[in-house]
């Protein structure tokens, strides 16, 4: 999408518009073609108003804003939608969905006429959602086009004329008339049924539950509840699966578990003992291990080195601490060990870890955490974005974390991966735990990801 | 090959050069390289110095002959160089300590003034008798110091932990507040008949000098080096080990590369956010209680002529080393020095400002290696 809206270049191919191929530089010549496009997180200026906002990078008002003059402007151009605006006003004072309509009046002021919109709903509130339908059907009746990106099939189902299924970066099914489908057989072309390669899981018994989730709630960065009720147990030598489309609460799962982000109701207990809203130290002291989401933002300190980042979480017991002092020469040694035993490619173990390779990074994390032999591992997205060797490397060492007995919570949005490796899964959708234990059945689950279990499959919507 | 193409290759060929010089990431930094990186800044910032000397019809190799005299010539002012330094190295290892935090503490200035005040409270209120042994009396003064110092330090790294008050303001304000502090008690509390300062501090409140030791060694009269020095020196050692060696020091050193790894990694950031800056302010203070029982041997006003700021420098210089902060202090308290004896008064300044802004330029010589490359000919 971020090359049709002029961000990226293609590397091969060409994007037509109105029968003629078309060359992007930059999201303006995009948008002089009319196409433009609504990230999910926005490209506004808190501080400007909603008109300085429009107008920005404009031409128009050369030198002079004249912005009584424009405010008027604006709010015939959101009147002609259904959309209420007020010119004036700052963008911080605003409400999400007001934030998002003064994204659509400045595609609309640009004269777009396909506008392409990605998980426009994914941060809006039920009656917003409705509203911005609303929208948008008013600028299809105006002529306009609209490439609506979601995961939610209930709302492509309800605003679509045409349905293509994207997976991975190919196209499993273009332009499917949604008269003419249905929920589940879209959960099928999105999920997918291929198994790459197998592993071998042996069958193991579970032991003694580790991590039970009670009732556990929690907000997300914005204040809106990312969890909701959510129970959750896990045993040693056990992996449980998590599935679910990103952003419906995983982030938020993981961090909740290992003390980074407070719950608002609920009780987390680790091999029995409480650890509900405890600092992060107390999880990591009763041996939970954490393969956290964000490599470079979270899980590595960027511009120190290897030693000082596989230490993280053990510098602060014998043997290397000695006292207040911590011993250089046993973290190195550490470090060296390690770096062997997990293959991370780098000159030395001096060696900042920012200059390291997603994959080496990974390493690095892995090997902080799987050397500790945790008791709880929590694993979030642990292969994305590695090649396919590392991938299936990650995943032999998440196997023997399991068949040692350590717990095991599988993040992933990897529907084959959580096939693979688990051996229970649980679906996420908006926050809550929809499905758990659930036997594999990738329709099934793919269905549950997306939310449409609760009404029955029909296709007959526009 | 169409005349087109030959034409393109052409123009493009005038616009090239014989070789091509690249930029490329260094993905490690050899030990040597730092020190001779920063040798070279100083070397061309000197050059740069002389150049702009010459052009303005001075002689270059005068001025700095001089300059050296000035501030490195003879014991006497070699001394004199090392009191400057000292308060140098304390507020420089003050920002040391709180830059490796990336706690931008720019209130040392405040803080050494809160250390000189609290030293001279101890002493003035007779809190210890004016009878006290040197030793008892200037250990209080040092209590009092950091304390003091700390205090100044706790207020901003307090409000930076609970509330998120940016640091760099309220540190700043508080330099403000700390110099009107100051000079309520010498205008108001302590003026003595009616001059901007307290009466002089007893005998046994001096920070014992070499000069004190001229009857054993005649070579030592007249020299002005006091024991502040030694709180100096031992203060970069103890900094050194912690930044270096201890386990708070890694954990400082993990928080101001990535906050959000350190929480992950199980560190009470609010805990080390206050301790670290009162860390900071205690050196700071120990700079203002070593220049009061140093130097000045009474409270009076303008006791720093900017000490808390050249220690930014100072700090940057040193690349957040504690150790070499050490000559960096002396080199600038020498220049300090030198700027009493040369006319203009600025050169030693203009002389400062080349030295930093090279040094800060030379950094991308240690993150990047610089290649010239021959372009390949063409076939």
């Amino acid at each position: 999408m971020s090359v049709l809206a002029g961000l990226y270049k293609p590397e091969a191919g060409t994007i037509i518009v109105d029968g003629e191929s078309a060359d992007f530089n930059s999201p303006k010549d995009a948008i002089a073609m009319g196409l433009g496009m609504i990230h999910q997180h926005f490209t506004l200026i808190e501080s400007h108003t909603v008109t300085e906002n429009i107008l920005l990078g404009l031409d128009d008002p050369r030198f002079l804003m004249k912005l009584h003059h424009y405010d008027k402007k604006m709010e015939t151009l959101g009147e002609q939608y259904g959309m209420q605006v007020t010119p004036a006003a700052k963008i911080w004072q605003l409400s999400v969905g007001e934030q998002q309509r003064v994204e659509i009046l400045k595609m609309l002021y640009r004269g777009v006429r396909v506008l392409i919109m990605d998980e426009p709903t994914s941060v809006l509130a039920p009656q917003e959602i409705e509203e911005l339908f609303k929208t948008l059907r008013s600028m299809t009746v105006d002529g306009r086009s609209i490439v609506f990106i979601s995961h939610k099939l209930n709302e492509v189902m309800s605003i679509a004329d045409r349905i293509t299924v994207l997976r991975q970066g190919k196209v499993t099914a273009a332009g499917i008339h949604t008269a003419t489908t249905s929920k589940p057989e879209l959960a099928n072309l999105m999920v997918g049924r291929k198994v790459l390669f197998q592993l071998d899981k042996t069958a193991k018994e579970p032991g003694d539950v580790v991590l039970e989730l009670k009732a556990v709630s929690s907000l997300n960065d914005k204040g809106l509840p990312a969890l909701r009720n959510v129970n959750l147990k896990v045993r040693s030598g056990e992996i449980v699966g998590v599935a679910g489309v990103a952003g419906n609460g995983q982030t938020e799962l993981g961090e909740v578990i290992t003390g980074l982000r407070r719950c608002t109701a609920g009780e987390i207990l680790v091999n029995g003992q409480d650890v509900t809203n405890k600092s992060a130290r107390v999880p990591i002291n009763l041996g939970v291990a954490h393969v956290p989401e964000d490599r470079t933002h979270v899980g590595t300190a960027p511009n120190l080195t290897i030693t000082d980042n596989v230490i993280m979480k053990s510098y602060r017991e014998p043997p290397l601490a000695k006292g207040s002092s911590l011993d250089h020469v046993a973290a190195r040694e550490k470090a060296v060990h390690l770096k062997d035993e997990y293959t991370i490619l780098a000159p030395s173990v001096d060696t900042q870890v920012r200059m390291l390779s997603g994959g080496n990074l990974q390493r690095v994390i892995l090997a902080r955490e799987f050397s500790a032999q945790p008791v709880l591992l929590i694993a979030m997205q642990p292969t994305r974005g590695l090649d396919v060797g590392a991938i299936e490397g990650v995943q032999r060492l998440l196997l023997e974390q399991r068949d040692a007995g350590a717990a095991i919570l599988l993040v992933s949005e990897e529907l084959e991966e959580i096939f693979t490796l688990s051996d229970r899964i649980a679906v996420i959708y908006e926050g809550e735990i929809v499905g758990d234990g659930v036997e594999a059945d990738a329709q099934q689950v793919g269905l549950m990801m997306t939310g449409g279990k609760e009404s029955s499959p029909e296709g007959t919507t526009s | 090959m169409t005349s087109n193409e030959a034409e393109k290759q052409g123009s493009s060929r005038r616009f090239q050069l014989p070789f091509q010089i690249r930029v490329e990431p260094r993905l490690e930094v050899p030990r040597w390289l730092s020190p001779v990186v920063s040798l070279g800044a100083i070397i061309t910032a000197l050059l740069l110095g002389g150049l702009i000397l010459a052009f303005v019809g001075g002689n270059p190799f005068q001025a700095y002959a001089h300059i050296a005299k000035a501030a490195f010539g003879n014991l006497g002012v070699l001394s004199d160089t090392l009191v400057k330094a000292t308060p140098l190295i304390l507020t420089g290892l003050a920002c040391t300590v709180a830059f490796r935090m990336k706690l931008w503490n720019i209130g040392a200035e405040g803080q050494f003034y809160m250390g000189a005040l609290g030293a001279s409270i101890v002493v003035l209120t007779g809190l210890v008798p004016e009878d006290a042994s040197r030793f008892v009396t200037v250990s209080v003064m040092l209590i009092a110091g950091v304390v003091f110092g700390a205090f100044w330090g706790f207020i901003p790294g307090w409000l930076k932990a609970r509330l998120k008050v940016n640091e760099i303001i309220t540190t700043l304000m508080l330099n403000y507040i700390a110099i009107s502090l100051t000079n309520y008690f010498i205008f108001g509390v302590w003026s003595e008949g009616g001059f901007q300062m307290s009466h002089t501090f007893q005998r046994s409140a001096w920070l014992p000098r070499l000069a004190d030791f001229a009857e054993q060694m005649p070579i030592l009269r007249g020299l002005t080096t006091h024991f502040g020095l030694v709180f100096a020196i031992v203060a970069a050692v103890i900094v050194g080990y912690v930044l270096y060696r201890s386990i708070w020091g890694y954990e400082i050193r993990l928080i101001g590369d990535n906050p959000r790894a350190a929480e992950y990694a199980g560190i009470n950031i609010t805990r080390n956010t206050v301790l670290v800056m009162m860390f900071s302010g205690a050196l700071a203070g120990l700079g203002g209680m070593s220049e009061i029982g140093g130097v000045v041997h009474r409270l009076q006003a303008a006791i720093s002529p900017g000490y808390g700021f050249t220690g930014i420098i100072i700090a940057w210089l040193a690349k957040l080393n504690p150790i070499v902060v050490i000559p960096v202090a002396v080199l600038f308290g020498g220049l300090i020095l030198a700027g009493r004896e040369i006319q203009p008064a600025g050169i030693p300044r203009l002389i400062q400002g080349i030295i930093l802004f090279m040094l800060i330029a030379s950094d991308v010589l240690l993150r990047y290696r610089i290649r010239i490359v021959r372009r390949a000919e063409r076939v």
